[in-house]
């Protein structure tokens, strides 16, 4: 199961500089001399450049699932231990991983197989969100407001936002409106900042916050 | 044309208005109500979406309430941070403190429900005393978390006197209570008194301790009624509620229990509270509850534990910056009981009468909202 793990180290370094606003790390790939395509393999290390195929030329299916097992084939070259085959056939019985029931075999297949540790590293990456998310909504400077006001004054424990009845006919902008555009207009009009872009992280966070308090309630878009 | 924020387009309807009420000379009561139906036509004939029409209509109504023995002005939570971080909630005081000295006649007193400063820093609470200064009638102060926690109410103390207090008026024992004591959650925590009082500042902060008039406040309250007979009626101030609605945003008081009992061999009993920036009501055993609106900005409901008798106010419009706030009065009647007027910016007044809660919500029911809380 060691290639999960490396999975889950790669989600927590993607989840983790993500927040404090930079890019994620991205695989650097060795340029090709000859201008050919190079596809890199998502352990971030090995790749391979594809004779006589240029970025952006088509590729036919055959082409694709070669280049897929030749990277297959050198990252089980590079390592011998990593048990690939034995997880892909043998899951582990019920029980093992408690709260995960085991897929019948028939249906088995690796995008499935985690286990009770994988899914905690997730919730945890997505709290780490939604914490970040309470943070922004906390504090005034984080806002860029330049008024001192903060979302929690009106909306404690966002309550209020009702994040569930969008997207709707925001009568007072005259269009349709999704939950982002009434937090840009918040932090234009109360909190006197600037909107955030709609990429900027601290409006990712805002989104996951307000979300997550709405846990369990019933979607109902366009509600008034 | 050029983008105008909605406290521009607000300010300049509101300067074109005074101006045609200069220009008609309408100074009169009469004058008045027909301005005010200029107002409210010109409203209509714009459409369902005037946020920020300004509209004399509300004046002219409260005026019109059964005849009270005596009035009383309020106004509350005005949440002032100095003028160079933020001049709105300092606009909203001023426009309170501008309302309540229009009232003709004059209320026998001013009401000031706490919360005058948002950090309770010396800055916010001497402006804050400067802008009440304006006021005509006499002011009568009560202390809020955020004048307090800062300095533990030192300054507010050398602004406005003692923050526990009673007086006689017409016949009612008026008592003012100090209930937003907090037990020390900060000396633990080696906490700052700024950091303490972002703590207690943030509604949502589960940090902080719950409200309480706490044993020595009790105390002070059981000395200052022994003497007075039990068909006295009795009006006390609080900023925190004087019951338990709902634990995790404060808007409770850990002692009600024991608070209530104290009053309970009172004939009449009215609880005029601050904190909860909302149209709130209760009836416990012979008590009433009014809360108090805020200049600043209005709270949501609760999710949970909102009194049976509270009629909602329709929830606030976001795109209106005075929406859900206000300021209002209290019709003290010839029995001591209180009609309350929640004089709502932007909205009709709401009235509440005694007799609503007196009976247990049998008669006199005020008008329900439309917009309900999410």
């Amino acid at each position: 199961m060691r290639h999960f793990r490396h999975l889950a180290l790669v989600l927590s370094l993607i989840a983790g500089p993500a927040l404090a606003g930079n890019d994620p790390p991205r695989h650097q790939l060795p340029p090709s001399p000859d201008g050919n395509l190079v596809v890199g393999l998502c352990d971030g290390e090995t790749s391979l450049e594809v004779k006589g195929v240029k970025p952006g030329d088509q590729m036919t299916r055959e082409q694709g699932q070669q280049i897929a097992d030749t990277l297959m084939q050198e990252w089980r070259r590079k390592h011998p231990d990593a048990e690939w085959v034995v997880a892909a056939a043998e899951p582990p019985a019920e029980g093992q991983m408690p709260g995960v029931k085991a897929p019948a075999e028939d249906q088995f297949q690796t995008y499935g197989a985690f286990t009770e540790r994988d899914r905690q590293i997730w919730q945890e990456s997505t709290d780490r969100l939604v914490a970040e998310g309470k943070r922004i909504f906390h504090d005034a400077k984080a806002l860029g407001g330049t008024n001192a006001i903060s979302c929690d004054m009106c909306h404690p424990d966002g309550s209020n936002t009702h994040p569930e009845t969008y997207p709707k006919f925001q009568v007072q902008l005259g269009r349709v409106a999704l939950l982002r555009d009434m937090i840009n207009w918040c932090i234009e009009n109360p909190v006197r900042g600037k909107p955030f872009a709609d990429d900027d992280p601290r409006l990712k966070a805002l989104e996951a916050y307000i979300l997550a308090q709405r846990k369990g309630v019933a979607l109902e878009y366009g509600k008034h | 044309m050029a983008h105008k924020s909605i406290e521009t387009k607000y300010y300049e309807e509101r300067a074109s208005f005074f101006e045609d009420l200069t220009r008609m000379g309408a100074l009169s009561r009469r004058g008045f109500l027909h301005i005010a139906g200029v107002s409210a036509g010109i409203a209509a004939a714009k459409g369902l979406i005037v946020p920020q029409s300004f509209q004399l209509i509300e004046i002219a109504q409260a005026a019109e309430t059964a005849a009270p023995a005596f009035t009383i002005a309020y106004i509350s939570d005005t949440h002032l941070y100095t003028r160079n971080v933020n001049d709105r909630f300092i606009r909203s005081a001023v426009k309170a403190v501008e309302e309540v000295n229009a009232l003709d006649p004059q209320p026998d007193f001013v009401l000031f429900g706490g919360d005058l400063a948002q950090l309770g820093r010396g800055e916010e609470l001497d402006l804050g005393a400067q802008i009440l200064k304006d006021l005509k009638a006499p002011v009568k102060m009560m202390v809020g978390e955020h004048d307090w926690f800062l300095d533990m109410g030192e300054h507010w103390r050398s602004l406005f006197g003692p923050s526990q207090y009673s007086f006689d008026h017409k016949g009612i024992h008026f008592v003012t209570l100090m209930s937003v004591q907090e037990k020390d959650f900060w000396t633990a925590r080696g906490m700052t008194p700024e950091e303490r009082m972002h703590t207690v500042a943030g509604l949502d902060n589960g940090i902080q301790s719950r409200f309480e008039v706490g044993p020595d406040g009790r105390q002070w309250l059981q000395n200052d009624l022994a003497a007075i007979d039990k068909k006295t009626p009795i009006v006390i101030f609080s900023h925190s509620p004087l019951y338990k609605y709902y634990r995790n945003w404060n808007f409770w008081t850990e002692d009600a229990d024991e608070v209530q009992a104290i009053l309970d061999k009172f004939d009449t009993v009215s609880v005029i509270h601050g904190h909860t920036h909302q149209l709130l009501l209760n009836h416990i055993g012979n008590i009433n509850f009014y809360g108090l609106l805020s200049t600043a900005w209005p709270w949501p409901y609760a999710p949970e534990g909102l009194p049976k008798l509270t009629v909602q106010m329709n929830r606030a419009d976001p795109f209106n910056a005075f929406d859900g706030c206000g300021d209002g009065q209290l019709n003290v009647l010839a029995s001591g009981m209180v009609n309350k007027v929640y004089n709502l910016w932007n909205r009709n007044p709401v009235t509440v009468r005694a007799s609503y809660l007196s009976s247990n919500g049998a008669k006199d029911r005020p008008p329900a909202a439309t917009l309900s809380s999410y």
